[in-house]
């Protein structure tokens, strides 16, 4: 940090003449270690330094982003800067006054138990080495592997009017997989730790079960090779917190992006089905459906003291008891609409501008346990682990497939099914929740894809949710 | 950066290589503008100056990489990449030797300079603004130059250079009813894009009718070459990468085990060279100018990158295991008759958002979106709202394919995720039989 200070303070030292600017410095470090099929693919040290500088000049508001953070650099990069401005002055959506330039002043320091660096290489690349082992176990098994990944973001943001908000946030990730294959039927299976992702250090390996997964991982995707496929009618659908958390994400976190409802991503990422009158009134889901923004999660992925703006981060509530409360817009956004919203205007780096996005979107647990769930139901189907996600701009209408799937009846969780999936409409899906595992159930993961924006803008999104029951779903299996 | 700063960083950083190391530097840069817009007027206006540097240290049968930014300063880029080089050859120590180490042993030199004038950002974006009074029209404005270099202690000197612009954008008329243009490329005509201005508003007078709602089934459709160009982004999503082949992995398994066909009308090459994408490998190997990978309904070839060439004993022709420049082969059916020959049905203007349903039968899910309207004798009757299809490409590109436009259409990618993307694609309509739509 005390490198981007430094450069922060040579800038405040040369600031430009306008009504305001901020200035965004990001510096990322980065490892990632693989091995597959037993061989250590090319390792890929990242270094990564550079910073966004925001002008408002009258009532236009313009950016520009450099790597090159030396006097000289900035300078243009300011000039560049307020050159838009003036261009947004003059033809903007809305006035520049409308954006908050933030006078916090505040820290944060992601928790890490164990540093990256606390692991030697050599110990690193043994366990890599030891997941293949144990996930090559068949001849079936055509392909297999697993990795380990760090990164770790420096963030400083200063502002004219005196905000400084200095954040480091850290995460280590790790995943196995293993790749099936029986005449014309491949089968995949994921594990320890691919679809989930947390803030920390080197104790997220045993959270992640990182080396103890890869027996399954390997022994389900050949189980998937000769297990039926997924009945094609209407039943009852449990989905395991690795599954939910693409629920919630594509069909609640989107959904109330604020920026969509403006009308912002109309032409890439889309637009929603949710419109601002729906706020405090719309019923989203059943009763059941509690549905939170929370910073304050340890070690989630986007828990932060505040977001790209310097809009302080604080637990609001998004969904309560079904009813929908407010979207996910950070300042300016609130600024636009008229509308509450969260703080949530964030960057994929230094080189993009902060847009909405999602933080920790979770949804709050309710009572029981998986085995209450399944208990539950007459004939459904149990469904883990996300493969294929679509929905449609307005997010909608979904078509989510899974790589597992058991068949329940008669309260009993039964045998394997392949290819399983599922689709339905955000607007109905929801209403149809009728059970949510209690705390104990609760699993803290995440993405760490999401994309949107123009320019494009690929970000790490929080989700925590315990397994949930939905009611009378289209479920379906493969084939043509 | 120009390519004699970039050779001469990457000059000085090989006098400090010792013993038999062997270093390839790649890089990757771009100096552009994006200017986001929203109801015609500007969202987000903005510059992005960036480099980034890319360093493969090799010590016999050893490899590792890294990456940094570059600033611009000779010196301080120098110590940047000095450090890396350090924490690489640290590293090597520790790896063990890698069985698929490949890059070229041949020196080359080359520099390519795709040329073009794009307009200044901001002249073009106020004769934008202007042109689009009255319109509801959403999109991304972004131009520059891109560049990228490769220089290897063996002696490979190569620099591609291209200076356009993009202009990717929706005009919407209420709700979801919208239709999607782009223009782009290196020379800028403001008349081109007035045309295509007026055309969205021509065409956006037919999405003001009242919506058809259909129900799922089977129908009878006409995919534009947009719409085509999503069913070839998922068959480029592991269909013709040799590893995904040699593995079982690809969505095309049963067409190269012979259990199903393609249509023998159906022809897919990567054009190396019609494209603007480099001619060369970050690895130093020289791209062929074209690979055929689907002819004539069977499968023809995979891409085969530096790696997986050294694994599987095969010539390396990509840079990637994905397309960068894929043509699909025209065919007979005149653009003039699509209509008429499609009847009745669905004139699917693009395809969104697909993904495999079930990978094993090349089975994939999307959502119709943008220009998508139903035809009833051989006319234009109403827009349709956004549906869901679920379909086998054995069928759409297989035994439903009817026919082919004889006019292609040259789409370039609006991808910035990892800066501005030069990949493109040449691609016909299709008319197919019968398009299955679930939801």
């Amino acid at each position: 940090m005390d490198q981007l200070s430094d450069i922060a303070q040579r800038f405040i030292s040369q600031a430009p003449a306008c009504d305001g600017w901020t200035l965004r410095l990001v510096a990322e470090e980065s490892d990632h270690l693989e091995v597959r099929q037993g061989v250590v693919e090319p390792s890929l040290i990242g270094r990564s330094l550079g910073g966004m500088i925001t002008v408002i000049e009258g009532a236009g508001i313009g950016y520009a982003a450099t790597s090159d953070l030396g006097p000289a650099g900035l300078r243009a990069a300011s000039e560049r800067a307020l050159a838009w401005a003036r261009v947004h002055a003059r033809s903007g959506l809305f006035d520049a006054a409308l954006y908050p330039i933030g006078q916090l002043t505040a820290d944060y320091r992601a928790q890490v138990r164990e540093p990256w660096d606390s692991m030697p290489l050599a110990s690193k690349l043994d366990r890599l080495r030891l997941a293949n082992q144990s996930l090559a176990i068949d001849d079936r098994i055509l392909d297999w592997g697993a990795w380990l990944g760090h990164r770790r973001v420096e963030q400083l943001l200063v502002t004219s009017a005196g905000g400084r908000v200095s954040q480091v946030l850290e995460y280590v990730h790790s995943g196995l997989f293993a790749v099936a294959n029986e005449g014309s039927q491949t089968q995949r299976r994921h594990g320890g730790g691919a679809d989930g992702a947390r803030q920390g250090g080197l104790e997220n390996l045993a959270a992640f079960g990182f080396l103890e997964q890869a027996p399954r991982v390997a022994e389900e995707a050949i189980a998937l090779l000769s297990a039926p496929e997924c009945p094609s009618d209407v039943r009852d659908l449990i989905l395991t917190p690795g599954q939910m958390v693409l629920q919630i994400h594509e069909s609640i976190g989107h959904p109330l992006e604020l920026d969509r409802i403006l009308g912002d991503e109309r032409n890439y990422a889309g637009t929603s089905f949710v419109t601002p009158e729906m706020f405090g009134r719309y019923r989203y889901g059943s009763e059941l459906l509690n549905v939170t923004f929370d910073p304050s999660v340890p070690g989630e992925l986007v828990s932060l003291a505040a977001d790209d703006d310097g809009t302080p981060a604080t637990r609001e509530y998004l969904i309560r008891a079904g009813v929908l409360e407010r979207p996910l817009g950070g300042a300016l956004s609130q600024a636009r609409s008229g509308l509450p919203g969260t703080a949530n205007s964030r960057a994929s780096g230094w080189d993009r501008p902060p847009i909405d996005r999602m933080g920790n979107i979770n949804l709050e647990p309710g009572q029981g346990g998986l085995a209450d769930l399944i208990a539950r139901v007459e004939r459904g189907v149990l469904m883990d682990t996300n493969r294929s996600w679509s929905i449609d701009d307005s997010r909608n209408k979904f078509q989510f497939g899974c790589e597992l799937g058991h068949l329940i009846e008669d309260g009993q969780l039964k045998g394997l099914v392949r290819n399983p999936g599922y689709r339905g409409r955000s607007a109905d899906f929801w209403r149809s929740l009728d059970g949510v595992g209690g705390p104990e159930t609760l699993e803290v993961r995440g993405v760490r894809n999401c994309g949107k924006g123009e320019p494009n803008q690929s970000v790490y999104v929080g989700h925590a949710a315990p397994p949930c029951l939905f009611r009378n779903i289209a479920v379906f299996g493969g084939g043509e | 950066m120009n390519p004699d700063v970039f050779f001469s960083l990457a000059e000085r950083l090989q006098s400090h290589l010792s013993g038999s190391e062997i270093l390839f530097c790649n890089l990757s840069g771009e100096v552009s503008d994006f200017v986001r817009l929203n109801r015609g007027r500007i969202r987000q206006a903005g510059s992005v100056q960036a480099g980034g540097l890319g360093l493969t240290l090799i010590d016999g049968a050893r490899q590792a990489d890294a990456g940094c930014d570059l600033t611009g300063d000779p010196d301080m880029d120098l110590a940047r990449a000095r450090h890396l080089l350090e924490r690489l050859r640290e590293r090597l120590t520790f790896l063990p030797e890698d069985p698929y180490l490949s890059y070229s042993t041949e020196a080359s030199e080359g520099l390519a300079d795709m040329g073009g004038e794009p307009p200044p950002a901001e002249e073009a974006i106020a004769m934008l603004v202007e042109a689009a009074e009255g319109l509801d029209l959403v999109g991304l404005w972004a131009s520059g130059e891109i560049h990228e270099g490769l220089a290897s202690s063996i002696g490979h000197r190569r620099w591609h250079r291209s200076r356009s612009f993009h202009l990717d954008w929706s005009g919407y008329r209420g709700g979801d009813k919208a239709l999607k243009s782009s223009y782009g490329g290196a020379h800028w005509d403001p008349d081109r894009l007035r045309e295509k201005l007026q055309a969205m508003r021509d065409g956006l007078e037919v999405m003001s009718r009242p919506s058809r709602t259909i129900q799922p089934g089977r129908y009878r459709a006409y995919l534009a070459p947009a719409a085509v160009e999503e069913l070839m982004g998922m068959l480029a999503w592991g269909g013709f990468d040799l590893k995904g082949h040699k593995t079982h992995q690809t969505p095309l398994l049963k067409l190269v085990r012979g259990e199903r066909v393609l249509s023998p009308a159906l022809s897919i090459r990567e054009d190396h060279a019609r494209g603007l994408t480099p001619d060369f490998t970050p690895e130093g190997f020289l791209k062929p100018s074209s690979v055929t990978l689907i002819e004539g309904g069977a499968f023809a070839a995979c891409l085969v990158d530096a790696r997986a060439g050294k694994e599987y004993g095969e010539t390396v022709n990509a840079a990637s295991e994905s397309p960068e420049s894929l043509s699909l082969d025209p065919g007979e059916l005149p653009q003039a008759e699509v209509l008429a020959r499609l009847e009745t049905g669905l004139w699917i203007g693009n395809l969104w958002y697909g993904n495999w349903s079930d990978m094993n039968d090349c089975r994939i899910t999307g959502m119709t979106r943008f220009g998508t309207f139903w035809v009833e004798g051989g006319e234009i009757v109403a827009p349709v709202e956004a549906m869901r299809f679920d379909d086998s490409l054995y069928h759409l590109l297989g035994d439903r394919l009817e026919g082919l436009t004889r006019e292609r259409e040259r789409l370039l990618s609006s991808d910035t995720y990892e800066g501005r993307s030069s990949a493109s694609a040449l691609l016909p309509g299709i008319l197919v039989s019968g398009i299955d739509l679930a939801l």
